[in-house]
């Protein structure tokens, strides 16, 4: 019998372009599963991925396909993150792959992530099949979509394929155009064995799940590999590609996209672009491409209840298993009591973590406020590296500070430039960059302190392009900065999960915010509540909130008091979901809208 | 202060306050009032049967409940019997349970069709306390309030109770609606306090999810006085009848000395047994909480059948006694006690930022709400729980 043939690719797209439900449509078109176990978006099996409609862990699928002309294939779908925080993921599962659909909604036609995602293609030189999506929409407008692919992509639009995914339209195109464009991997099973690892994921019976693309070489159970990276060895229990569900086979070979289980006990054991080689026969040199990802932003978690500290110490071991890119280790705060420090690779990254903590594993827990990795230099000459606010040093021995910047970049339709050149600006950008790649788009870049971003300005770029703004960065270099510790109290006692470092000249900006934040956030209570932003012993911001005056009932006799009591006991449990500074107690929103909601 | 030393309870540590009270529901008025939320019926057709059913559910808890020292009969308006169905009624309960020497026995009155006739009978009943149902001396207030009397026939039935003999009576006062001033309020006030009553309940006027002046409120045609007006009457209330020689022993209570702060209701405020008979009526015993259905029929139906007419129960854990006589114990004069709290450890911090906000203070080993925490006693306990 002949060996199916075999094609590696993605899909990217903007956000809401449907990339989703192609993958789902696709995976229903190669009778992968029945009518019955199929469920809407199947890749996104997160409850976070489906409410927010992003993709956060990748996912891959083979997919069979009989094309028309009776040729049999095997297809690998690499599902990729959709995010800039994830973009090394991306980058390495792009690797993976000889091609990629770039879907095109057809009625919002090209957007800037569509633009964004069509660089991260041709940069890893992948074959792009233009498909234009949602054809069945009234507002569709296909011929000036088709414009926009060949003017604005560069692509030829004859080539871009007509489909409906939510109809199920077009989706036989799709597969031809798989079938014929996207090239055959390329690779010899006779040489020294070299896979690239894109993802991994956490089984509680088999341990670590490693996805990978095998380049050249073959791997099959029993044998024993090496992780280039660490060096580290393991034995091969099994192999095989991803329906769904785990299918093991007797191997993978070169241009094979699969899994190896080798008794790898957490994914922190392995790094997401490190190459697999065999140990006895090692490749010389790692596949090319490969990052030692660090995180960049540093938040505090700390459990509402103290007495929840041993579940919250359970619940984040279990979680690294799945998560190599967080990392942490122990805290204590004097108002929030034992907790952890953590390091994500960006602030979605942080969200996605504090709600599937909070979802999947029941934990009630506090966030402080986001920090990036200072850097002071002392008079006696050290450097110390501080991510966390309760560590900045004496400012009288600190002779200078220096924070991370970055290089960002954002590609929005042009109407928008003047808005983001100021929100960049506002945010200390510096030295602006302009170029056209489309003849109504711009793309600006900025270098920008990275603690400029790390809170809320992607939001705000989406607000200001109206959704039409895709931002992307990556690390620079450590530059000489003013910086000072933002203290936050109430009712004179230091918050400090609040603190924070900042500039000096966004310090006052950020302590009126602040107050006014908790304003807000604090409901009044039955005393006086007052809260201030210091800097060092200088108070540089402050807002009260006045008590309420009554809240007494008249009558309190039989049937009064049951319900009384059970409104008590309603508001009790309420009172355990906030955190209790003195005898003020304030709710866990708090912490996290002081850096949100820098409404310019 | 009474009995701070001595008490372990949470209220003060006379004995005979450890006695169970007896409550009985009297579920029928002449007319309903605006504000009132409590079960009645205006028509008096039932009360043979209700009076009926009240003797065949209390024959239900002859066993469980021993001695009493307070009954209290309550409504509705206990007034709306006749002479004789209140002698039934009486006599039933005096038979059929036992009462400490010295009990306390209330009645609830209203005003208008108050005979000396009636009040006599009620004497020489053994009723030796009447709650009087004024709620204002101001004639305007009362049409407001949709009450049936008049201020001058408020003043006929005190001189009535007096010239019976009556040493303890209570005069039952509502303040704080949208019509009414500050000086009219004193007008009531100093009119009532020229009756040297022996004690004045002060209502501040509520809206009541059920009450007619809800819907009156959701209307429009009423509003609330808002929570700076609200908090000032209280302030000034409290001071006035406490300058004039009242203990203000809970939030809407007064009482010109200790011994006549009212027996009954104290236990409702203490955990103290009670066992109430009529529909709605609430009764408590051993931790245990059991409420009667709110229809007469219902009432009447599940007795006849003999059933208890019993809606549910709860029975309540340490944990929510411990709540419930901090929340309670808040709204008295009493306070709790410190070593209130079971798990040993003590709110140092909400009880210093308490202190400090003038919400309480603390004597020995007592923390006693001041008016100011009166004022915010609903969420007073909060402060010291969970």
């Amino acid at each position: 019998m002949k060996e199916k043939q075999v094609r590696n690719f993605s899909i990217i797209a903007h956000i809401d372009h449907g990339k989703s439900t192609l993958a789902d449509r696709l995976i229903q078109h190669s009778g992968l599963v029945n009518e019955r176990q199929f469920r809407d978006q199947i890749l996104d099996n997160m409850e976070i991925e489906r409410e927010r409609g992003i993709t956060i862990k990748s996912q891959t699928v083979e997919l069979s396909y009989t094309s028309r002309s009776g040729e049999e294939f095997r297809f690998n779908l690499i599902d990729t993150p959709g995010h800039a925080d994830f973009s090394y993921e991306v980058s390495r599962a792009l690797a993976s792959c000889e091609g990629v659909l770039l879907l095109v909604d057809a009625s919002q036609g090209v957007q800037a992530q569509t633009i964004a995602n069509l660089y991260a293609a041709m940069e890893h030189d992948l074959v792009i099949i233009p498909v234009i999506n949602k054809i069945d929409l009234p507002s569709a407008d296909i011929d000036r979509v088709k414009v926009q692919i060949e003017h604005e992509l560069g692509l030829d639009a004859d080539q871009a394929i007509l489909c409906s995914a939510k109809e199920g339209v077009g989706i036989e195109d799709v597969f031809e155009a798989i079938a014929g464009r996207i090239p055959a991997p390329s690779g010899d099973a006779g040489k020294n064995l070299a896979a690239l690892i894109f993802d991994a994921h956490y089984d509680v019976f088999r341990g670590t799940i490693v996805s990978c693309r095998v380049f050249d070489g073959k791997i099959r159970p029993g044998d024993i590999i090496r992780l280039m990276f660490n060096g580290s060895v393991h034995k091969v229990e099994e192999v095989g590609v991803f329906h769904l569900n785990r299918d093991p086979g007797e191997e993978l070979p070169a241009g094979w996209v699969g899994y190896v289980i080798a008794g790898i006990k957490t994914v922190a054991d392995i790094k997401i672009g490190d190459t697999i080689t065999l140990d006895s026969n090692p490749v010389s040199s790692p596949l090319p491409g490969f990052k030692d990802v660090k995180p960049v932003v540093f938040s505090s978690l700390y459990p509402i209840s103290s007495d929840e500290y041993p579940s919250l110490v359970d619940a984040l071991e279990k979680y690294k298993l799945n998560d190599a890119a967080l990392a942490y280790q122990k805290d204590s705060s004097a108002a929030l009591g034992q907790g952890f420090r953590c390091g994500f690779l960006g602030l979605l990254h942080l969200e996605i973590v504090q709600e599937r903590l909070e979802r999947e594993f029941d934990q009630s827990i506090i966030m402080t406020v986001p920090s990036v990795q200072y850097r002071f230099t002392l008079l006696d000459g050290n450097t110390v590296t501080v991510e966390n606010p309760q560590y900045y040093p004496d400012p009288v021995i600190i002779k200078s500070s220096a924070e991370p910047f970055i290089k960002a970049m954002i590609i929005s339709p042009e109407r928008y430039m003047g808005a983001v050149m100021k929100l960049c600006l506002d945010r200390r950008g510096s030295s602006p960059k302009i170029a056209y790649p489309t003849p109504d788009r711009v793309e600006i870049t900025f270098d920008m302190p990275l603690a400029e971003v790390v809170f809320d300005f992607y939001d705000r770029l989406k607000t200001v392009t109206q959704g039409y703004g895709s931002f992307d960065y990556e690390l620079l270099d450590y530059r000489e900065s003013d910086l000072v510790k933002l203290d936050i109290l109430v009712n004179g006692e230091r918050v400090d999960a609040l603190s924070l470092i900042v500039h000096r000249d966004r310090a006052r900006e950020w302590g009126v915010q602040a107050c006014e934040r908790l304003k807000e956030e604090i409901p009044r209570h039955n005393f006086k509540i007052a809260i201030q932003g210091a800097i060092g012993g200088k108070i540089i911001s402050r807002s009260t909130i006045s008590p309420f005056r009554k809240d007494v009932t008249a009558k309190c006799y039989g049937g009064d008091i049951t319900r009384k009591r059970k409104l008590l006991e309603k508001q009790k449990k309420g009172k355990k979901r906030m955190k209790m500074v003195g005898s003020v107690m304030i709710p866990q929103s708090a912490f996290v809208s002081v850096l949100k909601a820098r409404d310019e | 202060m009474v009995n701070t030393e001595n008490s372990k309870s949470g209220t003060a540590g006379q004995t005979e306050n450890r006695l169970s009270g007896l409550y009985v529901h009297v579920p029928f008025c002449r007319s309903k009032c605006l504000y009132c939320d409590f079960h009645s019926v205006v028509s008096p057709a039932a009360i043979p049967a209700w009076l009926d059913a009240v003797r065949i559910e209390g024959r239900l808890y002859k066993e469980r409940f021993h001695i009493f020292d307070s009954l209290y009969i309550g409504g509705g308006t206990p007034t709306v019997l006749d002479e004789r169905q209140l002698a039934a009624l009486m006599e039933f309960l005096t038979e059929g349970f036992a009462f400490h020497s010295g009990s306390e026995i209330t009645v609830e009155a209203n005003p208008e069709g108050l005979s000396r006739q009636k009040l006599k009978t009620l004497r020489d009943l053994g009723v030796n306390r009447v709650s009087l149902g004024v709620q204002s001396f101001d004639d305007g207030e009362l049409r407001y309030l949709g009450r049936r009397h008049s201020f001058k026939q408020a003043l006929e039935a005190f001189d009535i109770l007096r010239s019976l003999g009556f040493a303890n009576v209570g005069l039952d006062l509502i303040y704080g609606f949208e019509i009414q001033s500050l000086s009219a309020w004193k007008k009531t006030i100093d009119r009532a306090l020229e009756l040297d009553p022996e004690h004045i309940s002060c209502y501040q006027l509520t809206f009541e999810p059920g009450a007619s002046l809800m819907k009156m409120k959701t209307a429009g045609c009423v509003r609330p006085i808002g929570k700076k007006l609200e908090t000032a009457f209280f302030i000034w209330t409290s001071r006035y009848l406490e300058r004039h020689g009242y203990l203000h022993y809970e939030i809407s209570n007064f009482a010109r000395s200790p011994e006549l702060m009212c027996r009954h209701n104290r236990k409702y405020w203490s955990h103290v047994p009670y066992l109430g008979l009529g529909p709605s009526a609430h009764s408590f015993q051993a931790g245990r909480r059991w409420w009667n259905v709110r229809s007469i029929e219902r009432y009447c139906r599940l007795l006849a059948g003999g059933n208890a007419p019993v809606e549910d129960a709860e029975v309540l854990s340490e944990e929510q006694l411990d709540i419930e006589s901090l929340a309670l114990g808040l709204r008295t004069k009493e306070g709790v006690s410190l070593h209130a709290w079971r798990s040993g450890s003590r709110p140092a911090t909400p009880l210093e930022e308490a202190r400090k906000s003038g919400l309480v203070r603390v004597d020995g080993e007592r923390i006693l709400p001041t008016r100011k925490g009166f004022l915010v006693a609903d969420s007073l306990p909060l402060m010291f729980c969970g």
